[in-house]
C-alpha cells in the first residue's frame, strides 16, 4: 500500500489519481499508524517551505518522516516534497527541511521567469524510476525554488532553466521528483507505474 | 522551457457549449471526453471556462473537475466566476491544479495576494481581458466577460498582478477575440517583456503561424484557442508539428 501524506498542502487528489490509473492502491492520510504500516509514502507538496514543514511538524510528521528514512522506508517527495528533503530552503531561511539530501534549495535567477511553469526538458541516469522513458522527455514543472548542491551520486536527473537544476535526486529509498509525474502526461504516468512496480517489488522481498 | 499549445473548453452546467457537433465523441457534450480527446491529441494543458451563473451549476462544475482529474494527466486551470478563497480551495482539492480570476480580482486584487500565500503562486492566474483605448493610447482592461471598461491600463494592470503573487497572466484581446485574424502581437508583447511570469497569449487564433507568431513575436509562452480546435480547423498535433519545424521548443507527444 501506498500512503501519500495529506498535510493540507496542494492539489494531493492528483497523485492519488494517477496511482489508480496505473493501477495501484493508494490512500490519503495524515494518521501515523497508517503512513507506518505503509510500504511507501509519498510526500506531496505545493506551496511554501516553511509553512508546509510547520504543518508537518504540527503533525507529528517530521519526526516521524526522519524515523522513516531511518528505518529504509521507501520515501517519494513530489515538487515541494523534494525541497522539503533538504536542508534548508532560501524562500523561508531559518526553517530547517528534513536534511535527507544535503545542499540547499536556491530561488530561480531573475532573468528567468519565476514561477517555471510548463514542460521542460529532463535527463536521467539509468534508473529503474524512469525505465521506458526516453532521454530529453518534457515533464511538466510549477517551481520558483530547486534544490542545488545536491551530492553527485544523489543526481538521478537534471533540467536547466537558466541554470541546471536537480530534476530528481535519489539516496537508497528515498526518492525525490522536482516535476509533478501526475500531470506529465503518458510518460508521468509510466514513472508512477514503475514507481508503483517498486513498491511491490519491495513488499514480495519482504523488505 | 516547451511553448504551450491550450485548447479552452467553455462550460455551462456541466456541458461544452461551443464547436461539440463536430467533435465525433463518445458524448460529444461531455466536458471530461473533449479534454480526454485533447489530452490525446497533444494540447499540453487545457482551460475550463465556466460561464455558468447558478449555485447549481457551480457543483456541477466541480464533480466536471473531480472526473477529469481521474482520467486527465495534463494541467489544467478552471476559470469562471470565481471570487472567494473558499471557492478557491474547493476547485484545487476537486483536482484542478490552477484556478483564474478575473472580474474579482480587478474589484478586489487583495485576493490575488491572499490567493497566492494561501495555494502558492504557481496556481493562481490572473486573465486580463484587453481591448485597444484610441483616447487612452493604450490598451485597456474589462471586466463582467468584456462588459465594463474599468480605465486600467491592461499593461499596468498586468505588472500590478505580478507583484499581488499571480503566477500567470491569461491575455485575452478583445479586439482579436472571435476574428481569426491572429493574435494581437503588440499587446502581448507588450505585456510579455513588462512582467516576469509566464503569459498566456488568447484570441484571434485561426492558421498555425498565427500560433508561431504569437510565441515568437509576441513572447508569449503559450498560446490558447477555443473554435480552430473545436471545429477541427486545426489538430493540436499539427501545430505543434508546424512550431517544432519553425525552431520552436514543443513536447513531443
Amino acid at each position: 500500500m501506498i500512503a501519500i501524506v495529506d498535510y493540507g498542502m496542494g492539489n494531493v487528489t492528483s497523485v492519488k489519481n494517477g496511482f489508480a490509473y496505473v493501477g495501484f492502491d493508494s490512500v490519503l492520510t495524515d494518521d501515523l499508524d497508517v503512513l507506518r504500516r505503509s510500504r511507501a509514502i509519498v510526500l506531496p507538496g505545493v506551496g511554501a517551505f516553511g509553512s508546509a514543514i510547520q504543518e508537518l511538524a504540527r503533525k507529528g510528521l517530521v519526526d516521524f518522516l526522519r524515523e522513516r528514512e531511518r528505518q529504509g522506508t521507501i520515501i517519494l517527495g513530489i515538487c515541494l516534497g523534494l525541497q522539503l528533503m533538504f536542508e534548508r530552503s532560501e524562500e523561508d531561511p531559518g526553517i530547517d527541511g528534513l536534511k535527507f539530501f544535503s545542499g540547499d534549495v536556491v530561488r530561480f535567477p531573475p532573468n528567468m521567469k519565476v514561477p517555471q511553469i510548463g514542460w521542460n526538458r529532463v535527463n536521467f541516469r539509468d534508473e529503474p524510476l524512469f525505465r521506458g522513458i526516453p532521454q530529453g522527455t518534457h515533464f511538466y514543472f510549477a517551481n520558483s525554488y530547486f534544490a542545488s548542491g545536491s551530492r553527485n551520486e544523489h543526481l538521478m536527473a537534471w533540467g536547466n532553466y537558466g541554470v541546471d537544476f536537480a530534476a530528481a535526486v535519489r539516496k537508497g529509498n528515498v526518492f525525490g521528483l522536482q516535476f509533478h509525474p501526475e500531470k506529465s502526461g503518458e510518460m508521468g504516468l509510466k514513472l508512477l507505474l514503475n514507481f508503483g512496480r517498486m513498491v511491490q517489488d519491495a513488499d514480495h522481498t519482504g523488505n | 522551457m516547451a511553448k504551450r499549445i491550450i485548447p479552452c473548453l467553455d462550460v455551462k452546467d456541466g456541458r461544452v457549449v461551443k464547436g461539440i457537433k463536430f467533435v465525433d465523441l463518445k458524448e460529444a457534450g461531455d466536458p471530461v471526453e473533449l479534454a480526454r480527446y485533447y489530452d490525446q491529441s497533444g494540447a499540453d494543458e487545457l482551460v475550463f471556462l465556466d460561464i455558468t451563473a447558478s449555485f447549481e451549476g457551480r457543483e456541477t462544475m466541480l464533480e466536471v473537475v473531480r472526473r477529469t482529474a481521474r482520467e486527465v494527466f495534463i494541467p489544467f486551470i478552471v476559470g469562471g466566476g470565481i471570487a472567494s478563497i473558499d471557492q478557491i480551495r474547493n476547485i484545487l482539492k476537486a483536482g484542478a491544479d490552477k484556478i483564474s480570476l478575473n472580474t474579482p480580482a480587478v474589484e478586489n486584487p487583495a485576493i490575488v495576494k491572499e490567493a497566492a500565500q494561501v495555494f502558492g503562486s504557481q496556481c493562481i492566474v490572473v486573465a486580463i481581458d484587453a481591448c485597444w483605448n484610441e483616447k487612452m493610447q493604450d490598451w485597456e482592461v474589462y471586466t463582467h466577460g468584456g462588459r465594463n471598461a474599468v480605465g486600467l491600463s491592461a499593461v499596468d494592470w498586468a505588472v500590478r498582478v505580478e507583484s499581488l503573487g499571480a503566477g500567470e497572466i491569461l491575455l485575452t484581446s478583445m479586439d482579436a477575440d472571435g476574428g481569426q485574424d491572429g493574435f494581437d502581437i503588440p499587446l502581448t508583447r507588450a505585456i510579455s517583456e513588462k512582467v516576469n511570469i509566464p503569459v498566456i497569449a488568447s484570441g484571434g487564433a485561426g492558421t498555425m503561424e498565427h500560433f508561431s507568431e504569437v510565441l515568437k513575436e509576441g513572447k508569449a509562452d503559450a498560446a490558447l484557442a477555443a473554435s480552430v480546435f473545436h471545429y477541427r480547423q486545426l489538430l493540436v498535433k499539427d501545430v505543434k508539428k508546424y512550431l517544432s519545424e519553425q525552431g520552436l521548443e514543443v513536447r513531443e507527444s
